[in-house]
């Protein structure tokens, strides 16, 4: 170890941080994100905004059981449902979502017995309004559309 | 009379906060001033409060699960842990050994994480710019696996009552190694950067000593008092979670002021890896969710459960009357009961050091206040 007098001499703290400071100056070792000309790529399992899946054919998955709604901490999934005189099964009118209280923990994709509803990759979801978090079943099925910007 | 002069300067009450950003929060310090010299503090707290514990009354006792994680926002996994296991030890669960393994992998992942973040910004209050981007890089490969793993980055949702409820992903084992791999030399950086240097040295030593004895008597745990030379990791006491699998060390220090809670902290992130590095390597096939009813309803009766969290022991008080949802929760938060502490350790200090100490302390708000 050098005598502190040297050290305050000779700059040494200085220099010593100033190595690590060039050593990180390798351009490939950016780490910023030019963000709207190129979107980070979620994880996989990244849980977003809420999307309500169809089949193949274009038909809902779900059920109308209600078992999100239940599952809910926050209780803001409103289910609605009517009875097919014909088939005596539930079947699904209405899906209300509401974003603004959500908090994302991925228990009503959990708790949903047919998958039908989903955490997406989907992280856009700003809005004019709260009133504008509050999705529908039209919303939930088709998913955010958020404006993408060229530059 | 003699006429007024600048010596006989009167005591002057300073409002420090709640938006001061070096109070990490909304933390309210009402200093009382001679000159720079502090006489003595008071804490306004409760500007975060958001009645957690109340939250946690009427909700059942899985979906209290997610507002766990938003009492200590930076380390949200270890919180989880602690409640999961205070729920588990109502229902005398049997926890399967992967899940146990995993659930230390990403504990100590976060850990990491909640260090690297403590020494960004108290090195930011102290003066030292460049660290934070250093840390944040690397935290950012912490959060990242989070991601991967459990779909979240920072309040995480990783556990369940009973185990896991996500199975790790493909090449989660190579990556948490690469990532240990890659972090060690970056601590040595760090190190390099600070530990010898000249004016964070005359900044830290001997700022805000606490003894041991004091530690004890103000029920401080964590780093800090493990800095004031007492070896008390709950980890090593009371082994949860198949901590006495892991052979690991609990550094100590003597002094009990700033440098040497920074070097514990230091120490602490090192000793994490290597506990990372054992479970990864131990890691074994198996189921990872434990014989747990679908819906918990766990029998009359109470229970409490610390860990040692990032910031000290963090514990969870759970009452049951038999019902689905929680007669009591309490918690035991290590922020809350650690800030007690700082109008003893910033008496006769200046301002300046106020910072400092406050800083060296980790207190997340959203875990003092809840």
């Amino acid at each position: 170890m050098m005598p502190p007098l040297l050290r305050k001499v000779l700059l040494v703290d200085l220099f010593a941080g100033l190595r690590v400071t060039f050593r990180s100056q390798n351009p490939k070792n950016i780490y910023t994100e030019q963000y709207p000309a190129e979107r980070p790529k979620v994880a996989e399992r990244y849980r977003g905004a809420p999307r309500l899946l169809k089949d193949e054919n274009g038909k809902t998955l779900c059920n109308a059981c209600g078992a999100c709604a239940l599952a809910c901490p926050e209780q803001l999934i409103v289910v609605g449902s009517i009875r097919n005189a014909e088939t005596k099964k539930k079947e699904l009118t209405t899906y209300t979502f509401d974003l603004s209280r959500c908090m994302f923990c991925g228990m009503c994709q959990e708790a949903c017995p047919s998958d039908a509803i989903k955490l997406t990759q989907d992280f856009e979801l700003a809005t004019y309004s709260r009133e504008g978090l509050i999705w529908d079943r039209q919303m939930l099925e088709d998913g955010p559309k958020p404006k993408q910007y060229k530059c | 009379m003699p006429e007024a002069t600048f010596l006989d300067s009167t005591e002057l009450v300073l409002n420090m906060g709640p938006q001061h950003p070096s109070t990490h929060g909304v933390l309210r310090v009402i200093l009382k001033l001679d000159g720079e010299k502090v006489l003595g503090t008071d804490c306004v707290i409760g500007y975060l409060h958001r009645g957690v514990e109340k939250v946690g009354e009427n909700r059942t006792w899985a979906q209290f699960n997610p507002y766990v994680d938003r009492l200590d926002y930076v380390a949200a996994v270890s919180n989880s842990l602690a409640y999961c296991l205070a729920v588990e030890k109502l229902l005398s669960a049997e926890i399967p050994v992967r899940a146990q393994a995993v659930r230390v992998i990403l504990t100590e992942l976060n850990r990491i994480g909640s260090h690297l973040l403590w020494l960004g910004t108290h090195a930011l209050d102290i003066g030292a710019i460049t660290p934070v981007f250093y840390c944040f890089r690397e935290r950012e490969e912490s959060l990242k696996i989070l991601e991967k793993y459990c779909g979240a980055r920072l309040t995480t949702h990783a556990f369940r009552i009973g185990g896991l409820e996500y199975e790790t992903y493909d090449g989660f084992e190579r990556e948490v190694l690469a990532f240990c791999d890659m972090f060690l030399p970056k601590v040595d950086e760090y190190e390099e950067l600070l530990t010898n240097n000249r004016i964070w040295v005359g900044r830290l030593q001997n700022v805000g000593v606490l003894p041991g004895d004091e530690c004890k008597e103000y029920g401080v745990t964590g780093p800090v008092l493990r800095a004031a030379g007492v070896k008390w990791d709950i980890r090593k006491a009371v082994p949860y979670s198949g901590y006495e699998k892991y052979d690991f060390e609990v550094p100590t220090r003597e002094n009990g002021d700033t440098y040497d809670r920074y070097i514990v902290r230091m120490q602490e992130m090192r000793q994490a890896t290597r506990i990372i590095r054992q479970a990864v390597e131990g890691l074994t096939a198996g189921p990872i969710f434990g014989k747990v009813p679908k819906v918990i309803k766990p029998p009359a009766g109470e229970a409490y459960v610390s860990i040692e969290a990032p910031k000290g022991e963090l514990g969870f008080y759970v009452v049951s009357d038999g019902g689905p949802q929680p007669y009591r929760v309490r918690v035991r938060p290590p922020s809350f009961i650690n800030l007690q502490a700082l109008d003893r350790m910033v008496r006769g200090l200046l301002i300046a050091d106020v910072v400092a100490v406050i800083g060296t302390l980790d207190i997340v708000l959203g875990e003092v206040d809840r």
